[in-house]
């Protein structure tokens, strides 16, 4: 069964992802993703009613650090790529709405 | 009081940060109060190329609340990225655990307002990291300061079982409790430890049928009183809107609002368009956590009596006043160091009174735990034992209890080296009492007369007795042997 992906959708996602395609681009990436998804369907064709969805592509587990301190960057190392910086702080655009994000 | 014709239904979501040493997915130290951007690495600043290493101590710390909270802890559980942007989460995504998380389907027990215990269901506890914080003093821009980004902080949502802004708070000052018991949080309000978030609506009956308003959730309430007022203000807010519009709750009219602490309102905040896509996916950078039994077990032998659970034990089996029973379960330090002193044979109300009116104020002046001082559970139930038996008196415990939390030592030797030691010794004390017969005529026949003045009278011979004794005769030897005397000389006169 084909599936579409439209302009509207790729336009969504690229809102989402904060990215700025103009007219072409969208139009190549809609044929591009729908290719993909068209593909990536074909697997459904496949009985998994048995299969274990998987987590993650190695059979590890449990990847531990103890609760030790290690050094971290000094604040001149932590700022050294950032566009612009003041008083220690990474600057940025004013922030309105002041609601912690986490 | 006129009845109130609503019902308040409060769930409510809880972050908590964990006391671990370092973040959750790196070794950067978690402090407080340091230069912005001092404890921060290529990894808590979302650097391309680098790999999260999971902090154990962090998780254990996550399933041993769980636990207390009386959680399933699923075998398994994995991270997750939450998409979304915003200055201080540097990756653009937040590692948390959507499914499954730590713990699922708990409960708390909180003290209700009729002096009983209510239960709180938990639907979910999980780990996630913090994101950085955001200043405003930098004229027209903000500045971001990722000291705290990828700290542990532990979520924990409840079902919507509150029923009052006091049951609220009460479920925020247990867990806190909690948390400070179990050792996994430090629960410090003024270091943004305790983070809450209540989900609010009302249930209005109305000819037999129930409109539920729509639900409002308040962001980021960081005290225990803001958390409780913006649940009063949003109750009578929304009933004041339902009885204007009418408005009942439907799918997608849950607002988010933010809490003025000036003006004590809450502020409705301005809903983005777009409604919130996280695109959960599970984090390949991080390997699964499998719990296994035996790992489990080692958790749970760190549990402890919760304090709730202790606080009405004093009560049912000490038969202290619920109040003091409260001031003891106050921290986990003072309520086992009392227990402790009672389980060795003291008395309860005796050691009480000791440690509340003595113990904790020293501890609190020299800003230290009961248990720093010099003075330990055996000291305190011997100094109870010798005010019970009345080889000192209750002013003179009181005074060995504070020498003793200063020098520590052997209640005993340090009464007799003060002198504190109460004489008993009757043949004494009746000679003192036959001195001050003596010397002392007009109070005597006071009382032997029966005049107005008997009582007052009796009262100053008694003292009079105790004080040739230098304080150190037991008064209720001195008062049956003064009664017996002077009987004696009503009988005679």
């Amino acid at each position: 069964m084909a599936r579409e992906i439209d302009e509207s959708q790729i336009r969504q996602a690229a809102q989402l992802a904060r990215l700025e395609l103009n007219e072409q681009e969208i139009a190549l990436f809609s044929r591009q993703l729908s290719a993909i998804v068209q593909s990536i369907e074909k697997l459904n064709e496949l009985d998994t009613k048995n299969v274990e969805p998987l987590i993650h592509f190695l059979p590890v587990y449990n990847v531990f650090r103890e609760d030790q301190v290690r050094p971290s960057l000094t604040n001149e190392q932590a700022l050294a790529n950032a566009p612009d910086h003041a008083d220690g702080y990474f600057k940025v655009p004013k922030i309105l709405e002041e609601n912690s994000s986490a | 009081m006129e009845k109130k014709e609503y019902k308040i239904v409060v769930g409510l979501e809880i972050h908590v940060h964990l006391a671990a040493r370092t973040k959750l997915f790196c070794g950067c130290e978690l402090a407080y109060g340091q230069p912005p951007n001092t404890r921060v690495c290529p990894g808590c600043l979302g650097m391309p190329g680098v790999l999260p290493m999971m902090n154990k101590t962090a998780i254990e710390y996550a399933i041993l609340t769980a636990l207390a909270l009386h959680c399933k802890i699923p075998p398994f559980t994995k991270w997750d990225r939450k998409s979304y942007f915003y200055p201080d989460l540097p990756r653009n995504y937040q590692v948390s655990q959507f499914e499954p998380p730590v713990g699922m389907e708990g409960f708390i027990e909180i003290p209700s307002n009729d002096g009983g215990t209510k239960k709180v269901r938990i639907r979910r506890v999980h780990l996630e990291e913090d994101a950085g914080k955001n200043v405003h003093t930098l004229g027209n821009f903000s500045g971001v300061d990722f000291n705290r980004a990828g700290a542990p902080l532990l979520e924990i949502v409840t079902e919507p079982d509150m029923n009052s802004p006091a049951d609220v708070r009460a479920l925020a000052l247990e867990l806190q409790r909690i948390v400070r018991y179990l050792g996994v949080s430090e629960g410090d309000m003024q270091k943004g430890h305790m983070r809450f978030e209540p989900n609010i609506n009302l249930h209005i009956e109305r000819g037999g049928q129930v409109f539920k308003t729509p639900i409002s959730e308040v962001k980021n309430l960081n005290s225990f009183r803001s958390l409780e007022r913006s649940v009063s203000y949003e109750a009578a807010r929304q009933y004041e809107e339902f009885l204007e519009t009418g408005k009942t709750q439907q799918v997608g009219n849950k607002r988010t609002f933010g809490w003025d602490d000036v003006r004590e309102a809450t502020v409705l905040q301005r809903e983005k368009e777009e409604a919130h896509d996280y695109r959960y996916f599970p984090d390949p950078d991080l390997a699964p956590v499998k719990v296994s039994e035996q790992w489990l077990q080692q958790i749970r032998r760190r549990l402890c009596e919760l304090p709730l659970a202790m606080q009405n034990r004093f009560v049912s089996q000490y038969g202290l006043s619920a109040y003091d029973a409260g001031v003891l379960t106050g921290d986990r330090t003072t309520a086992e160091f009392f227990d402790r002193a009672v389980k060795l044979g003291a008395d309860p109300k005796r050691v009480c009174n000791l440690l509340t009116q003595v113990g904790l104020k020293i501890a609190n002046e020299a800003a230290v735990r009961i248990d720093e001082l010099k003075i330990t559970p055996e000291n305190l139930a011997q100094l109870a034992r010798m005010a019970d038996a009345g080889t000192i008196s209750a002013t003179a415990a009181n005074t060995l209890f504070e020498y003793l939390a200063r020098h520590g030592g052997d209640p005993d030797s340090a009464a007799r080296e003060q002198n504190l030691i109460q004489s008993s010794d009757s043949g004494e004390i009746e000679a003192l009492v036959d001195t001050v017969i003596a010397e002392q005529p007009q109070a005597v026949q006071d009382v032997v007369q029966g005049t107005k003045k008997a009582g007052k009278a009796q009262g100053f011979l008694t003292g009079q007795v105790i004080q040739k004794s230098g304080g150190q005769a037991n008064p209720k030897i001195v008062a049956q042997i003064l009664s017996k005397k002077l009987a004696a000389l009503k009988e005679g006169g």
